[in-house]
């Protein structure tokens, strides 16, 4: 959405202020369709009623993302591909994080093909309050033999529901794949130069989405999407060329950053679709499998940031899955909303009677600051985060959103027994030392007030002067 | 072929169907309807779909929504009937051959794709050199030169005129370390002078920083007089450029700075660093009187670097050559989404004409090792995926940090690991298009063994 004016999103709404939208005016509404945090489905007067048909329909227009959004998969697991808005993720936020799909092998034995699947379908690692996790699997055709490509798909599908990726540049093979997991809503990878007819009827007889793959030649890759979309398939996604080393990698790049601003800074709406990106190529580089994973993870990196907008890989170890996902996990974050913890008493290894409580706010990157420099030093204690919505020690300190009187609700609804220890003292951020005279009055008789650190870093160091508390 | 149903019948046998694109339809009472479904228009797709009996209501229905100006020609089109229904491949596809619609192009079109550059970017980075040879009166074998971008980088808009430079990390006396960054020091880590020369000889560093930590008061407390000893000691050792930095405590460090600029004076290393909570301006003073570069250090906050910039220039006279940046280095999972749109917003707002944002960026690549995933033998959540080999695990998360950061922006790196070192030195380079290879054929992975 080019739009940035919810005035011009307004005019194609009711404009009846009726509510139904939970909203109390259509301008707010309209300001929710600008953020992308309401969809226009949800103004169900304009749905409904015939007479808004056309506004209905020239808002939709509006709003639609400058990037074209491809659904791969059925169901919960479901992927949305593309979509994106902006150039650089400060400019709003991107939305649809590149789904990594895994490669299994068609000429991989049973055993083996169903130990990786599980593995790629159940790995999982908790960060920030959710759980990390594959999205996808792409079976490639190493075989180039139908039968035994159907047959591996169709195994995949019986170990994992995850949405697929079908790889061959055969239609043959991909016609098997199809026969298969159509029903499933797979993509296919690709159509190429030599054989785009035959996989853009398998695309319209299946109604799948397609991968098209020119390698770095733009023009012949932007030719072939304007002829799949002149019949009518606009389901794409584009291959570029993904370039592991050398001076054509530097290429990749560039093609990587020109047909993003291509599509959300010009509105070059017959090449705006999404993206792929192929890390799984560092293994072509090397025989060294820790280089190889490494190299993948670079790549990787390059591309969750510049454009890419699915992604096949290679490694699971866990030294190239783990910074993998947690980039995409910072890169994807939305940075209009500041990422918050659930206020409340938190503990932190096994803390008793003689632990401290450290006093930090909700802001989730603080309070895991803290919570790490506490647990990482061996450290048994207690950490209250005070609801600040979600804003820093310092920042909240200086706005209001920190105070004593809030410090001592937040205790009040935690419900925190301080009759329970043995040195009932709560500790304050040194940023916050300024509360601690008025805190003294509103615990008095309950808990000492002492200051610790300005930086949580040198909890360890304080522990070792002023902790037990001297009478 | 007419006969007769009633509206409620089909509601409910289109119910029955799951037709949800027709439910915003609202049909009441009984109203008898005639079907003809000889009158053509039920293609073998739509009739595969929803079966001879479905697809004659479905029919009528959809002349009768016509009737009332529902735009029930965009819902019917056979692709999204196809989306709505999961079809069963074989006939799906003996059905659809038979549907006209698709219409295969009998050769590819010919497009150019042609596209544009930022006309908004029209400042250019400060170019900043780091380290004086002979001849500009100090005593280095070369110098570093950070700045002079015109654009993000590794953009197609204009090339970067330099590569971005690694500074490794020094330290006064042992501290603790990432089991598997300490193996690479263990040699050295009573000898500063030693540990910058395996730096630059053995690690290929390009700049050393030497950190005088053992001045914090809750260290050592070394003495300014004793600390610069060290500072002496690197200088003799390599004779590349060098950054000097201080123990992060805001009452020594000035001191301590100040004294270590004087004693390299001339040598125009990087003082890391001044920072708003302490007294820059004796800090920006002493980089001015004996011609050092100056780190302008502010904590992910576009403003306050602002605000110090300006302060260093307007006030303690430091001219606009002498300034690198450190917006502060929020590494991976613990912050560097910050890290990263700070940086970004910095340089972007550089490019497009904000004066006081013109200066090239430094980062504490090394903070990557304060995040647990680092260097954590396992997870301490027993539910995690097992996290692998920690000895491999640590230095991605040192070049995931550092390259990610390059990309927003980063012209010179603080790091330690010597693996991490070579890959983020590989990836700015192959980036910049300086790295010969044969790139294998990129199809290949549909058939590798592996
Ligand atoms: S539902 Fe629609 S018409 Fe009603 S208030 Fe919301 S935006 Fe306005």
């Amino acid at each position: 959405m080019k739009e940035t004016s919810p005035l011009n999103l307004y005019k194609q709404l009711p404009q009846t202020n009726c509510k139904k939208c939970k909203e109390e005016t259509c301008m707010a509404f309209a300001a929710g369709l600008i953020a992308r945090t309401r969809k226009v489905e949800e103004c169900t007067p304009l749905v409904d009623e015939k007479k808004y048909a056309k506004k209905l329909e020239t808002l939709k227009s509006i709003v639609a993302p400058e990037l074209r959004m491809v659904y791969i998969g059925v169901g919960e697991k479901q992927v949305k591909v593309g979509g994106e808005d902006v150039m650089f993720r400060h400019q709003m936020t991107f939305f649809n994080k590149p789904p990594f799909a895994y490669d299994v092998a068609d000429n991989m034995d049973e055993a083996k093909l169903i130990e990786r699947v599980k593995k790629i379908s159940t790995w999982r690692k908790f960060y920030i309050g959710k759980w990390q996790g594959v999205e996808m699997i792409a079976v490639r055709s190493v075989s180039d033999d139908p039968a035994k490509f159907a047959a591996c798909v169709k195994t995949v599908m019986a170990n994992s529901d995850f949405p697929l990726i079908l790889c061959s540049f055969n239609p043959a093979v991909l016609k098997a794949g199809l026969e298969v997991a159509a029903k499933v809503r797979p993509l296919i990878y690709a159509a190429n130069k030599d054989n785009w007819k035959e996989v853009a009827q398998l695309a319209f007889d299946y109604k799948v989405p397609v991968t098209l793959s020119v390698p770095f030649d733009l023009d012949a890759l932007k030719s072939m999407a304007v002829t799949f979309a002149g019949m009518g398939l606009t389901d794409l996604v584009l291959d570029p060329g993904t370039a592991p080393n050398g001076k054509l990698l530097q290429q990749t790049l560039l093609n990587f950053i020109n047909l993003r601003r291509a599509a959300v800074e010009e509105a070059q709406r017959d090449i705006a679709y999404p993206v792929m990106v192929l890390p799984i190529n560092a293994w072509l580089t090397t025989d060294d499998p820790v280089r190889a994973s490494y190299w993948e993870s670079v790549l990787t990196a390059a591309f969750v940031i510049r454009g890419g907008a699915i992604m096949i890989k290679h490694s699971l170890d866990a030294h190239s899955m783990m910074p993998d996902m947690h980039l995409r996990f910072n890169i994807y974050t939305d940075p209009r909303t500041p990422v918050q913890v659930k206020p409340g008493i938190y503990k932190v290894g096994n803390p008793g009677a003689e632990s401290p409580v450290f006093l930090t706010t909700n802001f989730a990157l603080t309070y895991y600051t803290v919570e790490s420099d506490i647990a990482s030093n061996g450290i048994d204690a207690y950490i209250i985060a005070i609801n600040t919505d979600g804003i820093g020690v310092q920042a909240s300190v200086a706005g209001g959103q920190l105070s004593p009187t809030k410090i001592l609700d937040s205790f009040n609804e935690a419900a925190f027994k301080w009759e329970d220890q043995k040195f009932p003292a709560m500790v304050l951020p040194g940023m916050a030392a300024k509360f601690s005279g008025e805190l003294e009055d509103l615990f008095a008789g309950k808990a000492k007030i002492m200051v610790g650190p300005e930086d949580s870093g040198r909890i360890i160091g304080w522990m070792k002067d002023y902790w037990p508390p001297k009478k | 072929m007419a006969e007769k149903i009633t509206l409620s019948d089909l509601n409910k046998t289109l119910t029955e169907m799951n037709v949800q694109s027709l439910e915003g339809l609202k049909i009441e009472g009984d109203v008898e309807i005639e079907i003809d479904a000889g009158a053509g228009g039920v293609g073998p797709l739509f009739a595969y779909y929803f079966g001879q009996e479905a697809a004659k209501i479905a029919m009528q229905l959809m002349n009768f929504a016509k009737a009332v100006g529902y735009p029930v020609e965009n819902l019917l089109q056979p692709v999204a009937i196809a989306s709505a229904i999961a079809p069963a491949p074989k006939d799906l596809a003996a059905a659809a051959a038979a549907v006209p619609a698709f219409k295969m192009a009998s050769a590819l079109a010919s497009a150019k794709f042609t596209v544009g550059v930022d006309k908004t970017w029209r400042n250019t980075i400060q170019e900043v050199t780091l380290g004086a040879t002979k001849a500009d009166g100090g005593s280095r074998g070369h110098v570093v030169k950070l700045g002079g971008e015109k654009a993000m980088p590794f953009f197609p808009d204009a090339s970067m005129p330099h590569a971005p430079k690694i500074t490794m990390d020094v330290f006064d006396m042992p501290i603790g370390m990432a089991k598997a960054v300490k193996m690479h020091y263990e040699d050295v880590i009573n000898s500063p002078g030693e540990w910058a020369k395996k730096a630059v000889k053995k690690f290929g560093a390009d700049m050393v920083t030497v950190h005088l930590i053992s001045t914090d008061p809750l260290l050592k407390d070394t003495s300014a007089q004793d600390a610069v000893k060290t500072v002496e000691e690197v200088l003799q050792a390599v004779d590349v450029p060098i950054c000097i930095g201080g123990s992060g405590n805001p009452n020594k460090d000035p001191i301590v700075l100040s004294k270590a600029a004087e004693v390299a004076a001339g040598e125009r290393v990087l003082i890391a660093s001044a920072n708003l909570n302490m007294d820059w301006e004796k800090i920006g003073k002493a980089c001015v009187d004996n011609g050092h570069v100056c780190l302008a250090w502010t904590q992910l906050e576009i403003n306050s670097q602002k605000e110090l910039n300006r302060k260093l220039m307007k006030v303690a006279g430091v001219p606009r050559e002498s300034i690198v940046m450190d917006p502060t280095t929020a590494a991976l999972a613990y912050g560097l989404d910050f890290a990263y749109s700070n940086m970004e917003r910095i340089r972007l707002g550089a490019l497009k004409g904000d004066e006081e944002l013109t200066f090239p960026m430094s980062s504490g690549t090394t903070n990557a090792w304060g995040v647990r995933e680092s260097w954590m033998v396992r997870s301490p959540n027993k539910d995690d995926s097992d996290w692998g080999d920690r000895m491999l695990r640590g230095p991605i998360w040192e070049i995931l940090t550092g390259y990610s950061l390059a990309m927003a922006g980063v012209d010179i790196f603080m790091m330690m690991h010597p693996t991490a070192v070579a890959y983020v030195h590989e990836i700015t380079q192959s980036l910049m298009g300086r790295i010969e290879a044969k790139t294998p054929d990129t199809a290949a992975w549909l058939k590798m063994g592996v």
